[in-house]
């Protein structure tokens, strides 16, 4: 199953498929180490409701709803 | 020799940088905190080593100013000016996205050290790290190091200089890869084009990167032919996709094995319990704004831990005390000097005690204060909470149009706005750094508050005096926002800015590098703003102490600045504090504010027929001049000059920092303009809504909380009024 990063409940964990932001946007996410098969874990929603912190390849990382909506995953199986 | 260290922000690059050049660089646990590249120097075998400390960076693509920075010295085009050595400090916790940057790295074929940082905690941590396989596996020398406690330098240093003379190939991760054959035909090409660093540039038009492509376009086309052969459909064809995975992937298969992590990782759980807390859903944003109020409370209030209410006599804060030790001491200073001086000629004795001196004092009136400021937020960048605090506050900004990296400079504007500007760097977006400096003055800085302390303990007290001076901040913060809004809407129109941050693991604060940063910050002033301001308080003194026709005169009022000011004290009268017979005072007072407000009490309390020194050294000021000149204005007029001072030009020492910033005169003229402008229109509207209408001043409050409110956007409101919905359901029509 596919759904977006800005999509997940805190504690949900998937893979990401791919990133669909374009230009330097992407090049950022991709840096960061938001590459295919790179394993991420939802952590937790700021107090505002966004940005969201999420943990990926060992470290915390935050973004924003926005730019989450970018990050394509699949889910692992139930 | 020149060595070059580069590494991702919080790698413990800065603290690696200190201790091998013993200098005062700044560390921080805020990623990008090293905004240029500094350097100092190390002693080998009597051979003076230059280092140069670069931007944290995680990547060599030009994504922030830092990265390019950083990027254009690594591979400048003057091949003498290159780097002989990279060490490549790597965040031993956190290997993956640290050799990320490594293979990039390797393909400039610069020899290359890497110091693997922070072993101390992987020991603690119960994990193991095998060093020599991760080193065989790289090709380069690996060194197992801890910045902090400044093990394994000297090491680090030997065989990095045996690098130097061992001088490897660049090479890249695509080599022996999905695409090899194409990255090796595409490597040809550019050999053939006789390019500097053809494997960089390879990799780089590869990736469709775009600097490398806008300066080899020839090849970019040539390239672009070679990539259309083949077909990727998983990608859908996109090798920044295809380079950034390929990378990870290498770096999985190949380095991660060397890695085995504890189960139960102590350093990462301790950071996951504090931000169960200070990153909560209801009390993060309570539990800042209480951190906020206790660094306030400690530095400016009069009657520290309130104890005025229980009848206790109240206490100064400990800033205030040490603030008051200060101002004694120099007050000594002049009245030593000026006796000395007795017998001097009267404008020799003048300038330097009136001028040069006054200037110092007034310089030190706020210094202490400002430095414990410094102090307060230091220590919060250090331990990484302030990456926290623009976590749970970006919502905010965004709803503005910033970001919530915006925070730690408009934070610092609070001390001073000085350093506040030159923060901005650290600023991605090109539009919000230029909105974050036209309104840092609006965060009312150390040396504003003498200004408020006046005003309260004159024509405020008994009426609120503490109130006028929380009303000063909040009309400074609530312009920033309106004037942000606006700027966002006409002529700084775009996409707000990506919000994309590291969340580094909690450290204690290093008290040896912390109070280096003070005292980098107290040396800086002096170098730059003591100059700046005493420069200027000479010039005000020459523009009240004489008059045009170059005499000394006893009364400013026939003083060059006096003449100019009653000549242009009709543009105050519509803000209620030009006119009568004293109006031209206070437009005095303006003017010398513009060039430094410490000047405006010193200003105000000569006009109104004290010494100096009596105004400087506060005490009780009811039944003074001072009082008594004050006393003259409206409520209504005082807030509006008030107001007038807190968001116009703010002192020459900020308008040069602002020129440095904004890089064109054309950008600063139009700085200086919103300022005086922002401050003419405000205060106009506070005096005549004030005067006409005292409701207009709560219904500016509500106001006010109501935009507070929008932009907070806070959920606890509809939730009220579901509640309220609840308790009272609506009636149905049906009877």
């Amino acid at each position: 199953m596919e759904k977006t990063l800005n999509t997940l409940m805190p504690l949900e964990k998937g893979v990401v498929k791919k990133v669909t932001a374009t230009g330097k946007l992407k090049q950022r996410l991709f840096d960061m180490g938001l590459t295919s098969g790179a394993e991420i874990c939802m952590k937790k929603t700021a107090p505002l409701g966004d940005p969201i912190e999420i943990t990926v390849r060992g470290y915390e990382l935050s973004l924003r709803l926005a730019e989450a909506q970018l990050v394509v995953l699949e889910m692992e199986a139930v | 020799m020149k060595i070059a260290l580069a590494g991702n922000p919080n790698s413990g690059k800065t603290t690696l940088f200190n201790n091998l050049t013993g200098s005062s660089a700044h560390v921080g646990n805020w990623p990008g905190v090293t905004v240029d590249k500094k350097e100092g120097f190390y002693k080998y075998n009597n051979e003076k080593i230059s280092i140069i400390d670069l931007p944290g960076i995680y990547s060599l693509s030009p994504y922030s100013p830092e990265e390019i920075i950083a990027r254009n010295f690594i591979l400048t085009d003057v091949p003498d000016e290159a780097p002989d050595l990279i060490i490549n400090i790597v965040d031993a916790t956190n290997l993956e996205r640290n050799l990320y940057l490594t293979t990039q790295l390797l393909e400039t074929g610069i020899p290359m050290v890497i110091a693997l940082n922070m072993m101390d905690l992987i020991k603690k941590n119960g994990d193991i790290i095998d060093v020599d396989a991760l080193s065989s596996s790289i090709g380069i020398p690996v060194v197992g190091i801890c910045a902090f406690k400044n093990k394994g330098i000297k090491e680090l240093i030997e065989k990095g200089i045996k690098a130097v003379n061992d001088k490897k190939p660049a090479r890249s991760v695509l080599k022996d890869s999905l695409i090899s054959s194409i990255y090796s035909e595409s490597l040809d090409v550019v050999k053939k084009a006789n390019v500097r660093n053809e494997v960089f540039v390879t990799v780089k038009l590869l990736e469709n990167d775009e600097l490398v492509t806008h300066q080899f376009t020839e090849l970019a086309s040539t390239i672009d032919s070679i990539k259309a052969k083949s077909d990727f459909p998983e990608y859908n064809n996109d090798y920044e996709s295809i380079v950034a995975d390929l990378r990870y992937k290498y770096i999985s298969s190949n380095f991660s094995n060397h890695q085995k992590k504890n189960a139960s990782n102590k350093s990462v759980s301790k950071t996951e319990k504090a931000d169960k807390l200070l990153t909560h859903k209801i009390w993060g944003i309570p539990i800042f704004a209480l951190i906020m109020f206790a660094v306030f409370h400690v530095i400016f209030s009069g009657d520290f831990l309130y104890l005025s209410i229980y009848g206790i006599d109240a206490i100064e804060a400990p800033g205030v005390m040490l603030q008051t030790f200060v101002g004694e001491l120099s007050g000594k200073g002049i009245e030593a000097v000026a006796e000395a001086l007795a017998d001097a000629t009267p404008w020799v004795q003048s300038m330097l005690v009136d001028g040069l001196l006054a200037g110092i004092d007034a310089v030190l009136s706020f210094m202490p204060q400002m430095l414990l400021m410094f102090l307060a937020l230091s220590i919060m960048e250090e331990t990484g909470y302030m990456a926290r605090i623009a976590f749970i506050l970006d919502r905010a900004f965004r709803k503005v149009g910033l970001s919530g990296k915006a925070l730690l400079p408009l934070l610092m504007c609070f001390g001073c706005a000085v350093p506040g500007i030159m923060a901005t760097k650290a600023l991605e977006n090109e539009k919000e750094r230029k909105i974050s400096i036209l309104i840092a003055p609006f965060f009312s800085c150390g040396a504003k508050m003498p200004i408020w302390a006046v005003f309260a303990a004159t024509l405020f007290l008994d009426r609120g005096g503490e109130f006028v001076v929380f009303g000063m901040y909040f009309i400074g913060i609530a312009t920033a926002v309106l004037l942000t809004i606006i700027l966002r809407k006409t002529i700084y129109k775009g996409e707000t800015p990506h919000f994309i941050m590291e969340l580094p693991n909690y450290h204690l604060p290093q008290i040896r590098s912390t109070l280096r940063h003070l005292w980098d910050k107290f040396v800086h002033y002096l170098k730059r703003v003591t100059l700046v301001i005493a420069g200027a308080v000479i010039i005000i003194w020459l523009l009240s102490s004489f008059s045009f026709k170059f005499e000394m005169v006893e009364d400013i009022g026939d003083s060059m600045i006096g003449i100019i000011s009653k000549g242009l004290k009709w543009l105050f009268i519509p803000l209620g504090f030009g006119m009568g017979d004293n109006g031209w005072m206070f437009v005095v007072a303006v003017f010398t504010g513009l060039i430094a407000k410490e000047m405006v009490v010193a200003t105000l309390g000569v006009l109104g027929g004290m010494s100096e020194e009596d105004v400087l050294e506060g005490g009780e000021l009811a039944g003074t001049g001072i009082a008594a000149l004050l006393a003259t204005l409206s409520v209504p007029a005082a807030i509006s000059f008030m107001v007038f001072n807190l968001l116009s030009v703010p002192c020459l020492a900020a308008v040069g920092a602002a020129g440095a910033e904004l890089r064109s005169k054309k950008n600063l003229w139009g700085a200086i303009g919103t300022w005086l402008l922002t401050a003419y229109v405000v205060s106009f509207v506070i005096y005549w809504i004030g005067t006409i209408w005292w409701i207009g001043l709560i219904l500016g409050i509500i106001v006010a909380i109501a935009i507070t409110l929008y932009i907070l956007d806070y959920k606890g409101i509809l939730k009220l009024g579901k509640l309220f919905n609840k308790i009272f359901p609506r009636k149905s029509t049906s009877i």
